[in-house]
């Protein structure tokens, strides 16, 4: 489902959810798009000692206005940064555990939060050939994460395809059994909502809904049954002050439109 | 790809070590590389990928090679699509996430044409870590319980001698063959690096034979002067090629940003008609030019002016 109201588009409605999410002081490692973009925003606003990581190699990057990278791996990820290492040093950081929050996008999720960025359809038949891990499976395999992704029945799946990146994998204590010890899924940001994972079960869970979002739509666009938290919070819409702070940021729409 | 210890120093001490010239042309750095011949590629997506290298082995004619790069961006499609290569590893294959998922990337895997092998991106890079260490494999953290090392027979799982913790265990890449691109080096191959140095350093360490191509070859003075700058020695070098935007239409940190316009033309014509696409534009930008500074003129002096003026100002504006 793509939302559009004369006030901002999905893909802003997403940067500025998700970048509330994100605490000063915090180290995130983040993904090209919007990921990208919302820590960005957030260190604008409101978490100016918000240290940015790209897989690239770039620690403590600081973006600069309408000149957004087309990846993680461009000299513009590195301008004005405190630090250039090697793409294999910057992920070992996620593994030595200096990583608060990992941050990316997504082409398809399931109800325990894997992710799918490689095969729609059977792998060995695929109907599509996606991309793939990049960092991803890295990043959520060794830190808490944030998925910012537009929401549409075809994206919110039973069980994915393919798991690329790792969530809580066939729910309850798997995750750890598998050997992945530290981590998980820990806030899934669509344009209809926030979802965090129940802590038992590890199933996706309705937190809060955004202004005008009722429970039913929510529902009618996922493919699972989701559960919904007792104390259900109802999100502020982005204000005059977030959006221009994002337009600004990115005033071609390369990550917004 | 691991080969045993023994035959892999062996390959190394055969190898004219030697502070000695081997400055060449890109076609006889081509010719040192042969069919069937595994080829780890430096850079990452967009930056500091060896075009120069990548445009001379597939006019060379070369086929079936087995490629590595941590992310692959065009120069993948165009492997592909040449007959240059019809396997790659790599964990992320599109042009650039701007232009959406590579129709040729898909068009190729998708029938069977072509493999892309996944790996995580740290999986790629500490198998060129322990190809650097002379070592057999790492072990790991991350691609545990996903689907991506189900499909790849090389990994393993074991339980930590020391802990009883579960690690993954990735095997060495030593290529045959690494293409890297730097800022400047001398005639000698002592590699000087600015800015992102992705997984270049332990790429050229693993490969039994590295050919660089290089913005400039500057004087072994000028490297002396700044021997912290340098990040690859000599002795791991056996070509060395002099290709002035030798990146293009990819970029090289603080000399020139991407040739973005060329960029979105190139996408725009895959996306019309990708089979036909890629096959006019291989006519056009490979086949076509009789020379490296012949396939510049084709981007045009205005783009690769406007991509130098951004890319220097970048860090120094």
């Amino acid at each position: 489902m793509t939302t559009r109201t004369a006030d901002h588009t999905a893909s802003e409605l997403l940067a500025v959810m998700s970048a509330r999410l994100l605490r000063d002081g915090q180290v995130v490692f983040a993904g090209v798009g919007v990921p990208l973009l919302a820590a960005t925003l957030a260190q604008r606003l409101h978490a100016p000692g918000l240290t940015i990581l790209f897989e690239g190699g770039v620690v403590g990057a600081f973006i600069e206005p309408g000149k957004l990278p087309p990846s993680t791996n461009e000299q513009r990820c590195a301008r004005r940064a405190n630090m250039v290492l090697g793409s294999t040093d910057v992920l070992l950081l996620l593994q030595r555990g200096y990583i608060d929050i990992g941050f990316m996008g997504g082409a398809q999720i399931d109800q325990y939060g894997n992710l799918n960025s490689s095969f729609i359809g059977d792998p060995d038949h695929p109907v599509t050939r996606l991309p793939g891990t990049g960092g991803g499976n890295d990043i959520a395999s060794l830190t808490q994460m944030i998925v910012a992704m537009k929401h549409e029945k075809r994206r919110f799946v039973k069980r994915v395809d393919f798991v690329t990146s790792p969530g809580f994998l066939s729910g309850a204590e798997s995750r750890r059994e598998a050997g992945l010890t530290t981590g998980g899924m820990y806030r899934v940001v669509t344009d209809l909502g926030i979802f965090g994972f129940e802590e038992r079960s590890k199933r996706m869970q309705l937190v809060a809904l955004h202004s005008g979002i009722t429970t039913e739509q929510v529902q009618t666009n996922t493919g699972f049954e989701l559960l919904i938290a007792a104390e259900l919070a109802i999100t502020e819409p982005p204000s005059e002050k977030e959006l221009k702070a994002l337009r600004h940021l990115d005033p071609d729409r390369l990550y917004t439109a | 790809m691991t080969p045993d210890y023994a035959e892999l120093c062996h390959r190394t001490h055969e190898r004219d070590r030697s502070l000695r010239e081997k400055v060449m042309s890109l076609d006889e750095a081509a010719a040192l590389v042969a069919d069937n011949a595994s080829v780890g590629i430096g850079g990452s997506t967009l930056s500091r990928t060896p075009m120069a290298m990548i445009w001379a082995l597939i006019r060379a004619g070369r086929k079936d090679l087995f490629c590595a790069r941590s992310i692959t961006s065009n120069e993948g499609e165009l492997l592909f699509a040449s007959g240059a290569s019809r396997h790659l590893l790599t964990s992320w294959f599109s042009q650039g996430i701007v232009w959406g998922v590579s129709r040729i990337m898909r068009l190729y895997t998708e029938t069977g044409r072509a493999r892309f092998e996944e790996w995580s991106h740290m999986a790629v890079g500490l198998r060129f870590r322990a190809g650097a260490m002379g070592v057999p494999f790492l072990p790991m953290r991350s691609m545990m319980g996903s689907d991506i090392a189900h499909r790849l027979p090389e990994t393993r799982l074991i339980d930590c001698p020391f802990t009883g913790a579960k690690l993954m265990l990735v095997p060495a890449l030593n290529p045959d063959v690494a293409l890297i691109h730097v800022q400047r080096c001398d005639a000698y191959g002592n590699a000087q690096i600015d800015g992102l140095p992705f997984m270049d350093l332990d790429l050229a360490m693993a490969a039994n034979r590295v050919i660089l191509t290089t913005e400039r070859i500057v004087s072994n003075n000028k490297i002396r002067r700044a021997p912290d700058q340098t990040k690859i020695p000599f002795m791991a070098v056996d070509a060395v090629v002099e290709a002035p935007f030798g990146s293009a239409p990819h970029e090289c940190y603080g000399i020139y940003e991407p040739c973005f316009e060329h960029l979105d033309a190139y996408a725009a014509q895959i996306r019309r008609d990708p089979e036909e696409g890629v096959r006019a534009y291989l006519e056009r930008y490979v086949y076509g030019p009789k020379s490296w500074a012949e396939y510049l003129d084709l981007l045009g002096l205005r783009e690769l002016l406007d991509a130098r003026r951004r890319g220097t100002s970048i860090h120094d504006d």
